[in-house]
């Protein structure tokens, strides 16, 4: 029993070693995770900001022009283009000049004015889908707020409908609270797969695993003293993020910071299983690098940080419910923004709990299982 | 086949023996190079000079410096101090013109594995801008020279090692060179191809060439026209081998007539002596160099013959003595207990990777306190038996028994009781000697004042002092070997798996390896090393000896030697015995087949 005690002992020990011993492996753990940070939370933002919009107004009357005067005050759009032709328009879109382009034809006002109603056309960059969604519902809300308003000063029906936004949680939609939370568990899971993808593949490569096999190490407290390092390492790098989000990113933290803990713990322990299994099939590190981008793209981008899980077909939806980090997007957000109770959190754990066990054994398995 | 000196018409003209002797070819002066973070000098105030049509040995252990003073030959960097001139080109200023008359093969030639032997040719060829007829001409006579003609479509990496060699060698000569560096050619190359390379080289010498022959073999050395020996980027000696034998001419001595058992303590007790200055067990012989002036000590059993001087003798001369008797090591070892099973036991073991079939039907025994040597070339499949055996591999069938256990599926208790040394060095590079000695040592249970004990005694026995708290990556080879066999047998172990344990380290410390695993198997461990030097096979009890996979044959150094006695050959060396048993074997399988 001691003699166990001594050898977990002395595995763990070496695993920070040279985890911390080398200065540069030190800077490595600490500084690209936080640069990602600041970066990614100011530039990976799906907001529509700084957009320009080419005007074509053909309308002589005081409602096109009014209607442009009110496009040109959002501050959305800094940069109004106007053209007098519907050939200048072309060149303008087809060079992603613009992003979407207002058509406001002559017989605009008279429509307003008889009454019977007017149209206006807006062309978008279908290339940049997203972004022109996006203009395109900023310039209808202020074409309906117009027509409301005209509709309200010559005395004119209300319409019988009309919608008050409100958002929750987030009252001024503020972007950054959106991706800061994200990118708690987004960087926690880089730093740790890197970690552990890196370690046996790292003395497969040197030798260094031959000895270890050889040693009276049985496999399982070779799989203890392999993961509770990178555990520790990773946990305290998810730990280090979050302090950064509330502290310099100000953002609300509203839920339990154990629960919060808890989620982090499972997440880093079912990411330590997956890198360890992709290092235990790779025989060098370049191998065990390569399978971690494989692994880490698709996770990132299929987890729901960068576009919705729902707008994914329904196979693959299932599919990546082996994605850890899918699970542990929604307590994370959750407990930062909107209290998440702890019921729905453990929702989310326990998948994780399985994603975990399933990697470690698989792992475990795959150290014993000898060379060839 | 005699290779013409008319094959080098060009060479024939420059470069030759004139009326005042031979012209140098290479002239070396006062050369030093230190690298930038290293911590000795690579090379130090080197003076030589190599001569057209002959044979230059560059002789030394791994980090002696023969690497580094071949690459300053061809001008691939530049020393410190000093000056290198090569056919009268300076080689910091003129490499262009350097490259234009040698031909160098550097350890790992550059073949391109994927490529077949003719397409590696024709790259080189287009490389040395030979083209056209002379092309072909150059192909065939290299190709008939090197015996590859039947292997031109046939993949480089496919080939073996020898012939890898050799068409590195054809390779580096299809420029018509004047000078032909060569970087340890005969490294993983079987002895049979050794020979036959080194023929080969020889016949370049009759056309004029100049040739640098770079090896850690001590015996190839003694074949060459002249030596230049360097330790630790230090020249010991220049000149005639023969020359350098003188030195200990009349002092190598061996005792006859030892009883078996008892050889290792026989030496133990002899290099104890004031008048010994050198000793190793030579199959049942134990062989000594003695202090100069001092006479033979007594000898309890048996007598003392006069025996020729070799070349490693002088170079332990050269370097002062040989490490002494003791091992400490040994000596803080229990007696490990007594038993009449066989403690390694290898039936039929086989391993095939696809279709190659690397290890066929192995069968040994090794019994307690017994040294059991695998030895062979590189590729003959000994780390390969040696993996099974340790449980690092599964064995395609066949079984393997560590004191009666599958080491693959034994128990934590039972593998407590093994040391292994894995044949490249396999400690932590990022942590230095003391983190490392912990790391081992608590590895293996050790714990408290015990560990703390065992790791003072192998500080103080393998003289790491100095080297503590540095990066166990960075030490100088021979204590990077030191560390890994502190490592390995701090627990004490029964059973000592040592693969390639002293692989390019200098002769004194291989002198002390030996010295602690002689102590240790007078303690009853159990020892299974492998090896490719033929010499140091003579210290174990028995050997296999590796070939093509196979076990070609087993027994006692001499009975190995037994076997290849002919009346051509009354005395052969383990070597010759290798070689003959080897052409018995590829007998067999051809009248077989």
């Amino acid at each position: 029993m001691i003699a166990f005690f001594r050898r977990i002992r002395a595995l763990i020990g070496k695993e920070l070693l040279t985890l911390f011993r080398d200065p540069k492996v030190r800077i490595i753990l600490i500084a690209p995770p936080m640069m990602q940070l600041f970066i990614f939370s100011f530039a990976a933002t799906l907001e529509v900001k700084n957009v320009s919009v080419a005007v074509l107004n053909q309308d002589n009357g005081k409602h096109g022009l009014a209607l442009v005067h009110r496009v040109a005050a959002s501050p959305t759009f800094t940069r109004m283009v106007f053209v007098q032709s519907q050939a200048e328009l072309v060149p303008l879109l087809d060079e992603q000049r613009i992003i979407a382009a207002l058509h406001i034809a002559p017989d605009f006002s008279r429509g307003v004015e008889s009454g019977q109603g007017a149209s206006v056309q807006l062309i978008m960059d279908g290339r940049r889908s997203n972004a022109a969604q996006i203009v395109s519902g900023y310039i209808t809300s202020i074409i309906t707020a117009y027509s409301m308003e005209i509709s309200k000063t010559s005395g004119g029906t209300p319409p019988p409908a009309l919608t008050i936004e409100r958002n929750w949680f987030n009252e001024n939609l503020i972007y950054l609270w959106f991706t800061v939370p994200s990118l708690v568990a987004v960087l926690a899971m880089l730093i740790t797969i890197m970690v552990t993808a890196l370690s046996v593949a790292r003395e497969k490569e040197l030798g260094t695993f031959e000895q270890l096999l050889v040693s009276p190490l049985v496999p399982w407290e070779l799989l203890l003293g392999k993961t509770l390092p990178a555990i520790l390492v990773g946990f305290c790098e998810g730990l280090m993020i979050v302090a950064i989000s509330v502290t310099i990113f100000r953002i609300p933290f509203t839920g339990s910071f154990l629960l919060l803990a808890a989620t982090l713990l499972v997440f880093v322990i079912s990411l330590v299983g997956i890198g360890l299994f992709l290092s235990s099939i790779s025989s060098t590190q370049q191998q065990a690098i390569l399978g971690a981008f494989v692994f880490l793209v698709p996770a990132v981008t299929l987890s729901g940080f960068a576009s919705p899980v729902e707008n994914m077909p329904h196979w693959l939806q299932v599919a990546g419910l082996v994605n850890p980090l899918r699970h542990a997007l929604i307590p994370i957000k959750g407990l930062f923004l909107k209290n998440m109770p702890a019921i729905d959190v453990w929702a989310n754990i326990w998948p994780m709990l399985i994603i975990a066990v399933v990697g470690l054994v698989l792992s475990g398995w795959f150290f014993t299982r000898r060379l060839e | 086949m005699p290779f013409a000196p008319e094959s080098f018409p060009q060479d024939t003209a420059q470069g030759l023996v004139t009326a005042a002797g031979p012209a140098p070819l290479v002239v070396v002066q006062g050369l030093c190079k230190q690298f930038p973070g290293g911590a000795a000098p690579a090379l130090q105030g080197i003076d030589a000079t190599v001569f057209a049509g002959r044979m230059t040995g560059l002789v030394g252990p791994d980090g002696a410096g023969k690497t580094t003073l071949l690459r300053l030959m061809v001008g691939l960097m530049h020393g410190n101090a000093g000056s290198v001139t090569v056919a009268g080109h300076n080689a910091a200023t003129q490499a262009e013109a350097i490259h234009e008359v040698t031909g160098y093969m550097p350890q790992k030639f550059g073949l391109y594995e994927d490529l077949t032997v003719l397409e590696n040719l024709t790259l080189y060829a287009d490389l040395r801008h030979v083209v056209g007829k002379a092309r072909q001409e150059r192909f065939q006579q290299l190709l008939h020279f090197t015996d590859l003609e039947r292997f031109q479509k046939r993949l480089a990496g496919k080939l073996s090692g020898g012939m890898k060699q050799k068409l590195g060698l054809a390779c580096a000569l299809l420029g018509n060179p004047r000078l032909l560096l060569l970087d340890e050619p005969s490294v993983g190359v079987d002895p049979i191809s050794r020979r036959e390379l080194w023929g080969m080289v020889r016949e370049l010498l009759d056309g004029g060439m100049g040739v640098v022959w770079s090896t850690a073999y001590l015996d190839e050395a003694e074949k060459c026209d002249t030596v230049i020996l360097l330790n630790q980027g230090v020249k010991l000696y220049d000149g005639p081998p023969k020359s350098l034998l003188q030195s200990v001419a009349g002092r190598v001595f061996q005792a006859r007539g030892v009883q078996e058992h008892d050889r290792r303590r026989v030496l133990t007790h002899l290099l104890q002596q004031e008048s010994v200055m050198d000793g190793v067990i030579q199959g049942r012989y134990v062989r000594v160099t003695l202090r100069e002036g001092a006479t033979t000590p007594p000898l309890e059993h048996g007598e003392w013959v006069a025996a020729a001087p070799c070349f490693e003798d002088a170079f332990i001369n050269a370097l002062g003595g040989g490490p002494g008797g003791r091992s400490r090591l040994a000596e803080s070892m229990e007696v490990k207990p007594v038993t009449d099973q066989a403690v390694i036991k290898a039936q039929d073991l086989t391993k095939c990777f696809g279709n190659f079939v690397a290890v066929k039907d192995n069968t040994f025994r090794i019994a307690r306190g017994e040294i059991f040597g695998l030895l062979g070339p590189n590729g003959a499949g000994k780390s390969t038996t040696f993996k099974m055996m340790c449980g690092l591999l599964q064995p395609t069938h066949g079984k393997a028994f560590v004191m009666g256990l599958d080491l693959k599926t034994a128990t934590s208790a039972a593998r407590s009781r093994i040391g292994y040394m894995a044949q490249k060095f396999s400690l932590y590079g990022q942590l230095n000697v003391l983190q490392n000695l912990k790391f081992f040592s608590g590895l293996y249970g050790l714990g408290g004042r015990l560990q703390k004990e065992r790791i003072d005694l192998m500080v103080s026995i393998f003289d790491l002092h100095a080297y503590l708290g540095m990066n166990a990556g960075v030490l100088p080879l021979g204590f990077k070997q030191r560390l890994a066999l502190a490592c390995s047998v701090m627990h004490h172990p029964d059973v000592l798996f040592l693969d390639e344990p002293t692989s390019g380290v200098d002769p004194i410390t291989r002198r002390e390896f030996w010295t602690h695993i002689n102590g240790m198997v007078e303690k009853g461990v159990t020892v299974m090393v492998t090896t490719h030097f033929m010499d140091e096979a003579e210290y174990c009890d028995r050997i296999g000896f590796i070939y093509r996979g196979e076990n070609i044959a087993t027994g006692s150094p001499d009975d190995l030697k037994a076997m290849a006695r002919t009346a051509a050959m009354p005395e052969p060396t383990l070597e010759d015995a290798f070689i003959t048993l080897v052409e018995r074997s590829d007998a067999a399988r051809e009248g077989a087949a």
